[in-house]
């Protein structure tokens, strides 16, 4: 027997998950304290004016990575959402239902900086363009998610119809991403793409992977952070979570 | 760097309040979730002690 293997499904037990995420979640902190400190350091001393909007498309730093945070959390979540109805682990529902909030808060941070970055810009704090439109879409469909969670009294059937939900939301992400491409839109198309060199300065762009990469240690930290949390509640009937919080 | 001054950086060349706007929201956003979170761990332990405290005098 090889005894360096890893048992990962040792994890999938709320139990072993628990004392991992607590030990995980302070270096998933940290790490986002630093790089979003670097990030605005970029985004507000390094990365150069812009020609055509001045230092009004410093919103940018903020804006992408809020966005694409939006996005990615919902995949990830229809993924953890999907697994648990698949192998029914108890796990995977915890999961979603933790990143769920997080991924509502960034989709609105992602309409509320566009709204901010489209008044002086286009001249309106909101049209119904088509990447608008499917962002506010997403939105509702966290919400949904969030409304229909606290309205189910059993955790596991609650998991269950929101995975569901969850699932036949991912339409929509596909749509948010291409809808520059589909449709003639007021929002503008990709600045940074993997088939194209990017059509930004180069601090620019650095500025916005640092930000997009502290975003993301944000979101596992807090996710991590609250899935603590409902583990915690949900098993709170157990001997484990008994000896925990002694 | 591109500032002469601090006041011109407060400014943003006149996008003040759009930029600091979509920060300061940012900003705000992650502060108060982590703060919930932090709370919510807190109360979530007070409550099971207390269950256990309650448990433990009625055994």
């Amino acid at each position: 027997m090889n005894t360096r293997v890893i048992h990962w499904f040792k994890f999938s037990s709320p139990q072993n998950f628990y004392v991992l995420a607590g030990r995980m979640q302070p270096w998933f902190a940290a790490l986002a304290i630093v790089l979003m400190a670097v990030g605005l350091w970029i985004s507000f001393f390094v990365a150069p004016t812009d020609a055509q909007q001045g230092e009004g498309y410093r919103i940018i730093f903020v804006h992408v990575p809020a966005s694409q945070m939006s996005m990615f959390i919902y995949l990830v979540m229809a993924a953890w959402a999907g697994f648990g109805l698949a192998f029914n682990t108890r796990l995977s529902g915890m999961m979603a239902s933790a990143l769920a909030p997080t991924g509502a808060l960034f989709a609105f941070l992602s309409l509320v900086t566009g709204s901010l970055w489209g008044k002086p810009m286009w001249g309106a704090w909101w049209v119904w363009d088509a990447r608008l439109t499917s962002e506010l879409i997403l939105l509702f469909l966290y919400l949904g998610f969030l409304a229909l969670q606290s309205s189910i009294d059993d955790p596991r059937r609650a998991d269950k119809a929101c995975a569901v939900l969850a699932l036949v939301g991912v339409v929509n992400v596909p749509i948010i991403y291409f809808s520059v491409k589909w449709w003639n839109t007021l929002h503008q198309g990709a600045s940074v793409s993997l088939t194209r060199s990017p059509t930004m300065a180069a601090a620019m762009l650095w500025g916005m992977l640092i930000m997009v990469i502290a975003f993301w240690m944000y979101t596992i930290a807090v996710t991590l952070a609250r899935v603590r949390n409902i583990i915690l509640d949900r098993e709170r009937h157990t001997e484990w979570v008994k000896h925990a919080v002694e | 760097m591109q500032w002469n001054s601090v006041s011109e950086f407060f400014a943003m060349g006149g996008y003040a309040f759009y930029v600091w706007g979509s920060f300061g929201v940012t900003a705000a956003v992650m502060g108060i979730e982590t703060l919930v979170i932090h709370r919510q761990r807190q109360e979530l332990l007070r409550n099971l002690r207390n269950e256990l405290l309650t448990e433990g005098a009625s055994s």
